[in-house]
């Protein structure tokens, strides 16, 4: 068999194995990106079945994968929503960052990575799942709850924390010194500021730029924007991510709906390669010894994220089961964790074993999330019951 | 009516009030138009009791069912003075002879004696309409007359 032949074949088998286990994550309703995580150990490096012939056409769809999570993420946000949420919430955000990156730089640390591994993990535990948490309240009918706007304004918040820290990031994973890292800082912090000022003053001009009546013309043009922001972005050292993520805050109003239209099956296809790659190229091996690592980052983060929505719910006046919902809702982590550990494997400048550790805590969170958010619910309210409080008394009733 | 808007980043807009028993009502319009019924739980007045999903059609008919009343309420109050008027709702039905047709085309008038003042329409009040005025079905007609000539007047929208 010829070349194309084969990788034809074998691109084939691995999308159709995914659209299985999609419909299975479906069927039970949790999210799909620990399939697919485990889809990735199962090919690959160490694994079952090893991908030769694909692997230059999976490393860029996987680049891609990254850009177009971002892009998406940016279009969901106009730069308004963004302002207000961080007014409203960067106390309970600063707090969200202490809290939640501790646990991964205190594990990194003690497993001796050293700063650059402290940071890189720091990052991996702080950031929530926004796509799994969004996903949630709307199937648990949470929408219309007071506690909702506080738990989303901390997901902008931590998505423009994201903007800051992934540009530091790919800086230090460079290896440029202290001095350099503080330059990074500032350039990032300047183009984020500059990007936020166009899009609020001027972002219908952005939006006109890539719009079109004609879907295909639009599609290549926003995907094509996308690239090029991302690629000129990468050349500058301020990280291909954030450049697609201030291009979506920037794309607003009716264009960016139907950009996240058209764009979302594309963001899935290819962030599904993405999750695959990542588990491609972690060994199944290395998994098993950073497994009880893993279990005591994910409880850990489990209470320090759910300590920090309840903190912020408590802020805006919400009851005990409110503050209990906001913090659950919080707890997922998902594809923006993988994204920093895909950069510190990329870049080559973590050990091996934090692609594994990155892999299982993803693993567990992925699934613990949803599940904490279902049941948080009822186990509140059977505390309640057995410690009737007076505040609470006439609720449990 | 103190409706408190509050925006939800990356999804849409709720707007709610309280009502007199201290539960919340309203809507969340997500960024696509599509919008969900809310109401909040009696025990737990942070959560909802029901998130009900409404297409744009079904918003408007329980938008017609909530306003018409009052709009007839008020004008009955309004007319209390002259007997002998009274206000009445008339529906356009699906399929209905003047589905599709306009005012002018009813001869309501001039065969009845009633007034439409107006009609309401997905949750809108399109007040006085003109004889051009197109009716669609799903359209509440507000009218005012002798109680004689509104019960022809519902007969002449049912039979044409």
């Amino acid at each position: 068999m010829d070349h194309t032949a084969l990788a034809l074949i074998e691109l084939g088998g691995v999308f159709f194995f995914l659209g299985v286990l999609g419909r299975l994550a479906g069927k039970i309703g949790m999210s799909p990106i620990p399939l697919y995580l485990l889809g990735g150990l199962a090919f690959g490096q160490g694994g079952l079945i090893p991908l030769g012939d694909i692997g230059d056409f999976t490393h860029l769809a996987s680049e891609i994968g990254v850009v177009l999570l971002l892009l998406l993420l940016g279009l969901e946000y106009s730069a308004a929503e963004l302002f207000t949420g961080l007014k409203r919430s960067w106390m309970a955000g600063l707090l969200d960052v202490v809290l939640n990156a501790a646990p991964g730089v205190v594990v990194a640390l003690i497993l001796g990575w050293g700063p650059i591994g402290a940071m890189v993990m720091g990052g991996v535990t702080y950031i929530s799942s926004s796509g799994i948490i969004a996903k949630v309240l709307g199937d648990l009918g949470r929408l219309g709850n007071r506690e909702t706007p506080v738990v989303l304004s901390i997901l902008v918040f931590e998505d423009l924390a994201m903007a800051l820290y992934l540009p530091i990031l790919t800086a230090v994973l460079g290896g440029v010194s202290f001095l350099g890292g503080l330059e990074a800082v500032g350039i990032s912090l300047l183009v984020i500021t500059v990007v936020l000022v166009i899009a609020l003053k001027f972002g219908r001009y952005v939006s006109a730029i890539v719009d079109s009546p004609d879907r295909e013309v639009f599609l290549l043009r926003v995907l094509g924007a996308a690239l090029l922001v991302a690629g000129l972005a990468s050349a500058m050292q301020v990280s291909a991510a954030v450049g697609a993520f201030l291009l979506g805050i920037a794309i607003s109003g009716s264009t960016a709906e139907n950009a996240t239209h058209m764009l979302e099956p594309l963001r899935d296809l290819f962030a599904a390669v993405f999750f695959v790659v990542f588990g491609l190229n972690t060994n199944p091996a290395s998994i098993p010894p950073v497994l009880g690592w893993a279990v005591v980052l994910a409880v850990a983060t489990t209470l320090t994220k759910v300590a920090t929505g309840w903190w912020a719910a408590r802020r805006q006046r919400i009851g005990r089961l409110g503050r209990a919902r906001a913090g659950a809702a919080l707890v997922a982590r998902g594809e923006f964790s993988i994204v920093i550990a895909g950069l510190a494997v990329t870049a080559g400048a973590v050990t091996d074993q934090l692609a594994a550790l990155a892999t299982a805590y993803v693993l567990l969170m992925a699934i613990l999330g949803p599940v904490t958010a279902r049941i948080v619910e009822p186990v509140a309210r059977a505390l309640q019951r057995k410690a009737p409080r007076t505040e609470t008394a006439t609720a449990s009733s | 009516m103190n409706v408190e808007v509050t925006p939800l980043p990356g999804i849409g807009v709720r707007k709610d009030f309280a009502i007199r028993n201290g539960r919340r009502v309203g809507v969340v319009t997500h960024r696509d138009g599509q919008i969900e019924l809310i109401v909040s739980k009696s025990d737990d007045p942070d959560a909802c009791l029901a998130s009900l999903p409404l297409t744009a059609d079904e918003a408007g008919a329980l938008a017609n069912l909530l306003g018409a009343p009052q709009l007839v309420a008020q004008l009955t109050e309004e007319q209390r003075e002259l007997p002998g008027i009274s206000t009445r709702q008339l529906p356009i039905k699906a399929n209905a002879p003047f589905d599709g047709r306009t005012l002018g085309d009813t001869a309501m008038r001039t065969r009845t004696g009633v007034s439409v003042v107006a009609v309401m329409r997905a949750g809108q009040v399109h007040p006085s309409p003109s004889p051009d005025f197109t009716f669609t079905a799903g359209d509440l007609l507000v009218a005012v007359g002798t109680s004689e000539g509104l019960e022809n007047a519902l007969k002449i929208l049912k039979n044409g």
